[in-house]
């Protein structure tokens, strides 16, 4: 009774506390601030809940007050089945109750009428959730979640239930609060009331289903343009990465090494450097363009600027993500079976077809439903390369930024973008599950994996060099073009780029950071640096609930989980703006809003890493830690966190690079004060600063590989043996890397 | 010094259920301080899953456990009083062996310096005074199973748990081992809980012996009772091969029973047996062969194997087929040899079940 007395005393006093010491209320200059220390307890905005009860005729707060007051009376209570009981009721029921009053009662009184009606009309209204009513959010969950365990739920353990009850508010506020509100606003006029009208009309839009290109005349809508491109993508990717990994396993090709390094790079790559860099070869002023033009005579055309272009750049973005998908599968074809093949008197040509692509099927079908959803999630090469043939994700921006401001149209278009990746994600996982005939056991299969048959390996080869050769090319011209004064007309090289981007100066005997690029670039590096280690650790408490845990509804938790993957960045973009623009929660303009953002965004690739590593641990470990006395927390602690050294470097790496390099829902959550640069690079080239784009993604580029290494070095390596084996379970980074999305 | 308390353990209608599947139904079994008691069954009868209940692994979906008289049914695992010996050992691969042995030390509040003493005292009541550096995968099978033993007892536990802790072990080995985990317990005194599905393990090591079949206690008793007076043909079958055959009794005369098999008649303990049909347990080894024709309990051998020290036979009778084991292989019989079969003083029980 003693530690459980201790933990419920803490949170009991987090929560009288948040009634008591801190203002309940959004302080408009940040909490952090301290700003409204001077007018504590006093001041109408900052004045604590029990203070805007008594004072501001906030009378709604009594409730959770009361309710507060009773889980305190029944930590006094005796029987631990009784009080768990009354615990996890109060907890419930002041979540509840704290989210209702949020949702109903918004600046100036009542959100809707029925409440009106039920109860008269109010004086005033309420301002948005601050550290008083978030902290006593956090205080009831937890609170439930005590009772919960006192009544023996997961087998008492406190801090496993508090972990999923917090998993699932969390989630719930940051992935389906916001795209909720954007069904909801959908059907909202600006003022917030019902109106069905923008839904019809913008959901009947030609512009969005015409079916013109396929009658005849004019273009087909958006809607069927992103579907085009998506499948034209995944095609696309999943052809070159087949072949890719065909070469890297069943050739002599000489380059294999270096064909590995490549594919790596695109993953640290912003998403639009592709696009970026083929403007500077194929746009307008483009070198190969004007070659063209003046070896041959071609016209300079603009036929890169459309679904063309963005094709090629998809395609050489996401063949890496889709070569790393299929090595797997291809590798983990037993080479066995192929032997058997051919000891029944099959040729090469005949096993191939017959055997070695039959195995690979599924995990062909699973790099290219990853296409297509990265393609329809893509907005970096979109809006690079669009031009006005836009396709969902640029027209969702548009839709918002541009002249248009028609936040029902975004919400209609992003409804419909995500009943694209919805679908395919969910055939992913329902029509592929347990598909997989990979065979990779603990056996070693002898063997060796026979060679391709000749037409096939004159093909892959025929992809994979051009394809190696033009991305050498294109890294080339990102590395080589900040140093070229204005590409295509005046090539002599300069450092004035990097200069205007990275300029430093001694002033006053203090450095000055004068460079453009500078605000941008420390704001990015600090939000990478605090979401990634967040998102690894959400991420990897989700995937021990997950792998550990028996609970009701532990397949929703973790289905609801990972389709956040499937939601494609520009609609978490406009649902993030459309929810945490009012109250109750106000968040946008702030860096929360950003770390928010990467962490429910890129956590499922940390759960999946870890799920994948922690189902390799022998359950026994943990149950033999929690035997030895320790608690769970310990148990993650000491045990599983230093067995799961490569799933933490993993998770740390991608979320890092994750919230460096992307773009689509980044764009719409930045501020003057909040710039990242992505979004600032974006910026540079609507202005045509192709120069200063480039010197600052090749130096984005460059900052990656040096913190990746970092955390190489900081989380460290697991150590089994004293001589290094390698241990059967190592997740590299790049691999898990790979299966996820680039948007 | 490391003393293990010695606690009791009540189980009190026990009920386990995963999902509709019924692991355990209704199990109720009092452990007495200081003794060793031996769950033994087949696999899947529930044994793993009785023990992890006392553990805290898994909770009961419906009655009471009680650890050294207090009411435990609730705790989590790391709340109480129990450690465990798993069955795969489960050392931490990324700690010393040291380190294995001082981290429920250290989780349950002692000073580094106080639990890395008290756990190279565990090693050295081991036998393992000075690889405390090793790794677990530096060591070997037999050293892994004794850190995982001295990692459990330096809790000083009321109760020490056991899955299976031989089952990794080779042979040789084996025999080894549960003599050295006999004789701790005997000189620590402490009680432990030890579960296994190996008769010869269950007899070598236990004060009692608890027999489990299909999530139910089968029968409960000393090593000695449950061999000599099975209560059941699965226990006769289960504590070394038995033949399990119909008999008469003919009289009751107090602790004594007359039997007759075929045309033969025999004394047996009679275990509150009534007159009437019943049930002979016989032991392979408590069957005596004569080669003879005509006898009143005739036979025919169908099988024999040589194995050096006894010979096995398979004999056809009116009564069905026995499985004979006799040590007499000077005179191996070979097939078809018609026999007359006896039997000897003890190893035959009259069942009930
Ligand atoms: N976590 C579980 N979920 C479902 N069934 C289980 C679980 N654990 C054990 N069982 C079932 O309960 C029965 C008893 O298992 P167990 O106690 O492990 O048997 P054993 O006596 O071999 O140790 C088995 O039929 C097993 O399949
Ligand atoms: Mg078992």
């Amino acid at each position: 009774m003693d530690h459980r007395n201790r933990r419920l005393d803490i949170v009991l006093g987090i929560g009288i506390a948040a009634f008591l010491l801190v203002p309940w209320y959004r302080i408009e200059g940040g909490f952090l601030g301290f700003g409204w220390f001077s007018g504590f307890p006093s001041e109408a905005s900052v004045t604590p809940g029990i203070l805007q009860i008594l004072e501001y005729g906030r009378w709604w707060l009594t409730i959770p007050a009361l309710i507060m007051a009773a889980a305190v009376a029944a930590r006094f209570l005796r029987d631990p089945m009784q009080r768990g009981a009354v615990l996890a009721a109060a907890g419930a029921a002041g979540v509840l109750f704290l989210t209702l009053q949020g949702l109903a009662i918004g600046f100036s009184g009542w959100s809707w009428t029925i409440s009106e009606t039920l109860f008269g009309a109010l004086a005033d209204g309420q301002p948005s959730m601050g550290a008083g009513a978030v902290l006593s959010a956090v205080a009831f969950v937890l609170i439930f979640s005590f009772g919960l365990a006192e009544r023996g739920v997961m087998k008492g353990d406190a801090f496993v239930v508090a972990s999923i009850a917090m998993l699932v508010f969390l989630v719930a506020i940051f992935v389906f609060y916001p795209v909720g509100s954007m069904l909801v606003g959908a059907f909202q006029d600006f003022d917030g009331s019902f109106n069905p009208d923008g839904f019809t009309r913008n959901i009947q839009d030609n512009s969005i289903w015409s079916l013109g290109c396929v009658v005849g005349g004019e273009r087909c809508g958006v809607a069927w343009r992103t579907l085009w491109l998506a499948l034209m993508t995944a095609g696309g990717s999943t052809i070159m990465g087949l072949a890719f990994a065909l070469v890297a396993t069943r050739t002599r090709f000489p380059f294999k090494k270096g064909l590995r390094l490549l594919t790596v790079l695109p993953i640290i790559t912003p998403p639009f450097v592709i696009g970026l860099a083929l403007t500077l070869l194929f746009g307008r002023a483009g070198v190969i363009t004007e070659w063209m033009s003046s070896l041959f005579g071609i016209e300079p055309g603009r036929w890169l600027y459309g679904l063309t272009g963005i094709w090629i750049a998809q395609v050489l973005s996401f063949t890496p993500i889709s070569f790393l998908v299929l090595i797997g599968v291809v590798e983990g074809v037993s080479p066995s079976m192929e032997e058997a093949s051919q000891t029944l008197r099959a040729d090469r040509w005949r096993t191939f077809w017959r055997v070695s692509l039959p195995l690979m099927k599924p995990g062909i079908a699973n790099a290219f439903l990853i296409g297509f959803i990265e393609s329809m999630a893509d907005f970096g090469n979109p809006l690079v390369l669009g031009g006005s043939h836009g396709v969902l994700s640029t027209e969702i921006f548009f839709a918002v930024v541009g002249s248009q401001n028609d936040p029902s149209r975004a919400a209609v278009l992003a409804i419909i973008l995500l009943c694209f990746t919805l679908t395919a994600f969910l055939a992913q996982r329902y029509w592929l599950s347990g598909k997989n005939f990979a065979t990779v056991t603990g056996k070693g299969d002898s063997g060796a994996h026979i060679a391709l048959p000749r037409p096939v390996s004159i093909a892959v080869h025929a992809m994979v060099i051009p394809w190696m050769v033009f991305t050498i090319v294109i890294y080339g011209m990102i590395l080589f073009g900040g140093f070229v004064k204005t590409w295509g007309l005046d090539n002599s090289l300069t450092l004035d780029h990097y200069a205007r981007a990275f300029s430093v100066e001694m002033r006053d005997g203090a450095l000055a950071w004068t460079g453009v690029a500078w605000n941008s670039f420390w704001t990015t590096i600090e939000i990478a640096l605090i979401s990634a280690p967040l998102t690894a650790a959400v991420g990897l408490l989700t995937a021990y609930l997950i792998v550990r845990q028996k609970f009701a509804g532990r397949n929703v938790f973790e289905f609801a989980l990972m389709m956040s993957f499937a939601i494609p960045g520009t609609v978490i973009g406009i649902s993030y703006i459309m929810a945490f623009n009012l109250p109750p929660l106000e968040m946008t303009g702030t860096a929360l809003i950003l770390i928010a953002c990467f962490v429910f965004r890129n956590m499922p690739v940390g759960v999946r890493g870890g799920v994948a590593a922690m189902s390799q641990l022998d359950k026994s470990l943990d149950e033999a830690s929690l035997t030895l006395r320790a608690t769970s927390f310990r148990t993650i602690r000491k045990v599983i966190l230093p067995l799961l050294r490569p799933a933490i470097t993993a998770a740390l790496v991608y979320s890092f690079v994750r919230a460096i390099t992307s773009i689509s829902a980044v764009i719409f959550l930045v501020s003057a004060e909040y710039n990242m640069a992505t979004s600032y690079i974006v910026g540079l080239v609507e202005n045509g600063e192709y120069g200063v784009a480039i010197a600052y993604s090749s130096m984005l580029i460059v900052v990656m590989i040096v913190v990746i290494a970092g955390f190489q070095l900081l989380v460290g390596e697991r150590r089994l043996r004293r001589e290094n084996r390698v241990a059967g379970v190592t997740t590299t980074p790049s691999l898990t890397l790979g299966q996820e999305k680039t948007a | 010094m490391i003393t293990p308390r010695s606690g009791s353990v009540v189980f009190q209608n026990i009920k386990k259920q995963f999902g509709a599947f019924t692991a355990i139904h209704d199990l109720s079994l009092t452990i007495e301080p200081g003794q060793l008691v031996t769950l033994l069954g087949p696999s899947g009868c529930g044994k793993t899953t009785t023990l992890r209940m006392l553990a805290g692994l898994e909770h009961p979906s419906s009655g009471k456990i009680l650890i050294g008289g207090k009411d435990v049914t609730m705790l989590p695992a790391n709340e109480r009083d129990v450690s465990m010996v798993f069955q795969s050992y489960a050392l931490f691969p990324h700690m010393s062996s040291l380190d294995n042995v001082a981290y429920g030390l250290e989780s349950s509040g002692l000073k580094k310096k106080e639990a890395r003493e008290k756990a190279e005292e565990g090693l050295k009541l081991v036998g393992l005074a000075g690889m405390g550096g090793r790794l677990p995968a530096e060591l070997s099978g037999g050293q892994q199973q004794r850190v995982a033993v001295a990692r459990a007892l330096v809790l000083e536990p009321q109760v020490l748990l056991l899955d299976e802790p031989l089952s990794n072990l080779d042979a040789r080995l084996r025999r080894q081992v549960r003599t050295e985990i006999r004789e701790l317990q005997q000189r620590l005194g402490f009680t432990a809980v030890y579960v296994t599905h190996d008769q010869d393990e269950a007899l070598a090591v236990s004060d009692r012996i608890v027999i489990m079949k299909d999530g139910v206690i089968a029968q409960e008793g000393s090593p000695r009772d449950l061999y000599e007076a099975p209560a059941s043909a699965f226990i006769a079958d289960f504590m070394g091969e038995a033949n399990v055959v119909s008999c008469d009794v003919i009289s009751v005369d107090g602790a004594d029973a007359t039997i007759r098999i075929a045309g033969l008649e025999h004394r047996v303990p009679s275990r509150n047996a009534k007159p009437g049909p019943a049930k002979l347990a016989v032991r392979p080894n408590s069957i005596t062969l004569e080669p003879a024709s005509g006898a009143a309990y005739p036979g025919q051998i169908t099988h024999a194997a040589y194995l050096g020290d006894h010979v096995e036979y398979e004999v056809e009778t009116s009564t069905g087929r026995l499985f004979v084991v006799d040590p007499a292989v000077e005179r191996a019989l070979a097939p078809a040899t018609e026999v007359a079969i006896g039997f000897k003083g003890r190893g035959i029980a009259i069942i009930n079940g």
